[in-house]
């Protein structure tokens, strides 16, 4: 190894030719209409850029996860990455692996949502470009609804939610499908939770240390809340053990009145129903996470994820090329017409032809704060508490306070 | 003496150090590069609090074994662990030794229930893994079937804290059961049949004969089944993943599942090390202790 790097050092340095430019992908997309549309994307930016070839490198979501900071380190190191925004892009900045963007995207930041840009900002400095956000909200049956008596338009707050399981059951019906083996998807309602009690200022404060960080009575509310939901039965019977694909299938097979869920549950739904079909656009409705009585958040505050990309430090110049065609307009609205994800450019969602994902993207342009997953945006360690936390209180193996305070402990011990 | 002497001698300088120099080098090195540094890699990083980035540079002292010990879940998967020997040596060893005793003489019935019955070992675990995750499915599972025929609510095995470990355990048996059976196969045959007619001409009853001739001349085979079940079992991690992934909760984590969880996906590189270095720890004293202490040869 060392004999290898001393004979690279003493090699003369020849720059390297435009012709010769490899640029590595590396992404954990895998559903068909993302992977179709990087696939053409990748096709038609090397047809314009003879001589560049772009090599996509493909993991599934938690190898992609658990490889990547040993790749960055590598000299085999992919020159573009998929990220997820701040989180581990913050361990990734500090360690040095990426290279900042701002110059190169100030020619087109313009175009892209603000909620969307700042997942990739740190300071005033730019590591990486958006290209899709998502939303977190009920995904719901209205058949099964229906057949419960449940209005969608009244499911406004937590009680009306609370009341909505009992018919259900009442009705023999699944209430909600979630894929609570993964931990994340119940991180979802304690997170909604603590942004209906406490809005914006509770995770700025928690984040901080403030008012006793994610030890606050707001965050032990949020926990006895989502236990209260757990204890009334509404998630589907092993729910403790399901993985979040069975509950896509679940939900699009019929059996469950309801998913919470961000807004890719459309497509998926569809590809893990039993039959292939799923559930049709109008089959179903779209329901913000209800607002709790006295609660600080308010109904425009909404929750999801931004998805991006950013670049390493020694990545080829034409790299920042190959940025811009995963993230433009063009890109976008492309993506739209197909209904493959909510676009991270202004204007895009009126393309989309699916009711349901248009007011999902209506909302997000709406949206007074949106927070970034938890998991995501708290960094790998801190977040992966949460959903442990979330698990066990859904499941009563936890209590509110111990909860909160788990999840507080955890912070210290990041910050010191 | 002197003979012996003279001759080891240029032995030694020549063909012999010949020998050494060509065989022992490559050995050493693969074994320093993949093992050796790497022990010593992770005994360091387990004293940092390091993400994985850049070097570690927040020493931590023993902090992170100090909450290793007090964590919850690692105890829960030491105790599985440890729930996973004492099943392997109190159910899969005795009843390897009951089929291969069953299944040792000749014929062509024997030979398949012996392909049977290894067939399990050959598939990668991965695979069967996913195969049992299907099997308990409360919806669409074969448990769940058989349940729903007895009239009984169908249970979600893998979503319970104790079913899941008892699926886990039943998959673990299954799984590496045929391997200890071959091994006792081959430990049966190698047994002279003389000393069992001998036994029974003397008047030994069967049980008296397994008690008393076939059980000690298995002794240096039980030895190696043993041994081979202990260092499995602590190695467990490629079957729980694709079965529970540690779940539901914590409950069916083992040591190395926990590392991966807790050290790799969560960043926290330093904590992980700790894990591996006390993971190691027993298996080398196990090693240790059991090849010093527990005789293979009567």
């Amino acid at each position: 190894m060392l004999g290898a790097s001393l004979a690279t050092s003493l090699l003369p340095r020849i720059p390297a030719r435009a012709a010769d430019s490899l640029i590595r992908l590396a992404h954990e997309e895998n559903g068909p209409g993302s992977v179709r549309l990087i696939n053409e994307t990748v096709a038609a930016f090397e047809q314009g850029h003879p001589g560049v070839k772009v090599s996509q490198l493909y993991l599934e979501n938690a190898a992609y996860k658990a490889k990547l900071t040993t790749m960055l380190q590598s000299d085999d190191r992919p020159d573009i990455l998929y990220s997820w925004g701040r989180g581990t892009l913050d361990a990734q900045v500090s360690a040095g692996v990426l290279r900042d963007v701002t110059a190169t995207v100030q020619g087109w930041r313009e175009d892209f949502t603000p909620v969307a840009l700042d997942a990739f900002r740190i300071g005033d400095k730019l590591w990486g470009a958006p290209f899709t956000v998502s939303g977190v909200g009920f995904y719901c049956n209205k058949a099964l609804l229906a057949r419960a008596g449940v209005d969608p338009a009244h499911l406004a707050s937590f009680d009306d939610l609370l009341a909505a399981v009992a018919r259900f059951k009442a009705a023999g019906i699944v209430p909600i499908a979630v894929g609570g083996g993964e931990k994340w998807p119940l991180h979802f309602y304690w997170a909604m939770l603590a942004l209906r009690l406490g809005g914006k200022p509770a995770f700025d404060d928690a984040r901080a240390g403030r008012n006793g960080g994610f030890a606050a009575p707001v965050f032990v509310e949020a926990g006895r809340m989502l236990q209260q939901l757990g204890k009334s039965g509404a998630f589907q019977p092993g729910f403790a053990g399901a993985q979040a694909p069975d509950s896509y299938g679940q939900f699009g097979d019929g059996k469950a009145a309801m998913t919470l869920m961000g807004s890719w549950v459309m497509g998926v739904q569809k590809a893990n129903a039993a039959n292939g079909q799923g559930l049709s656009d109008d089959a179903v409705a779209y329901v913000r996470f209800p607002l709790v009585a006295g609660g600080h958040g308010t109904s425009t505050d909404t929750f999801g994820g931004v998805n991006g990309w950013a670049v390493t430090r020694n990545a080829p110049a034409a790299s920042l090329e190959l940025l811009h065609a995963l993230t433009s307009p063009h890109y976008e609205r492309t993506m739209c017409e197909r209904n493959v994800y909510l676009p991270a450019v202004r204007g895009m969602s009126q393309y989309l032809t699916s009711p349901v994902l248009r007011q999902v993207a209506t909302e997000i342009d709406a949206s007074s704060y949106h927070l970034l997953f938890l998991d995501q945006t708290l960094g790998p360690s801190l977040g992966s508490v949460v959903n442990d936390v979330s698990f066990a209180l859904a499941t009563g193996d936890t209590t509110p306070e111990a909860g909160a305070k788990q999840i507080e402990d955890a912070r210290q011990a990041e910050d010191m | 003496m002197t003979l012996a002497a003279t001759r080891r001698k240029p032995s030694l300088r020549g063909d012999g150090l010949g020998t050494v120099l060509l065989f022992l080098p490559p050995a050493l090195l693969v074994f320093t590069i993949f093992v050796v540094l790497p022990i010593g890699e992770a005994s360091w990083f387990s004293l940092f609090d390091w993400n994985g980035y850049g070097s570690p540079q927040h020493f931590v002292a023993l902090r992170n074994y100090v909450r290793l010990l007090a964590f919850v879940p690692f105890r829960t998967a030491l105790l599985n662990n440890l729930l996973v020997i004492a099943i392997s040596l109190c159910i899969q060893i005795p009843v390897a030794i009951g089929a291969a005793s069953l299944l040792s003489g000749p014929g062509r019935l024997t030979v398949v229930m012996r392909l049977i019955l290894f067939l399990p070992y050959i598939l990668a675990e991965v695979a069967a893994g996913l195969i049992w995750r299907f099997v308990f499915d409360g919806n669409f599972g074969l448990v769940a079937v058989a349940a729903r025929e007895l009239g009984m609510n169908a249970p979600f095995m893998l979503a319970d804290p104790d079913l899941a470990r008892v699926a886990l355990m039943v998959v673990v048996t299954w799984k590496y059961f045929g391997f200890h059976m071959m091994l006792v196969l081959a430990g049966l045959q190698g047994i002279d049949p003389e000393l069992r007619q001998a036994a029974r001409m003397d008047g030994a009853t069967g049980a008296q004969i397994f008690r008393h001739v076939t059980l000690p001349l298995l002794r240096p085979t039980l030895r190696v089944s043993v041994f081979f079940a202990v260092i499995g079992s602590l190695q467990l991690f490629d079957i729980v993943m694709p079965l529970t992934a540690g779940g539901p909760g914590n409950a069916t984590q083992t040591m190395a599942t926990f590392l991966y969880n807790f050290g790799i996906t969560r960043m926290k590189i330093g904590f992980g090390s700790a894990v591996g270095v006390v993971l190691f720890l027993i298996s080398a004293t196990f090693s240790i202790v059991y090849n010093r202490w527990v005789p293979g040869e009567r």
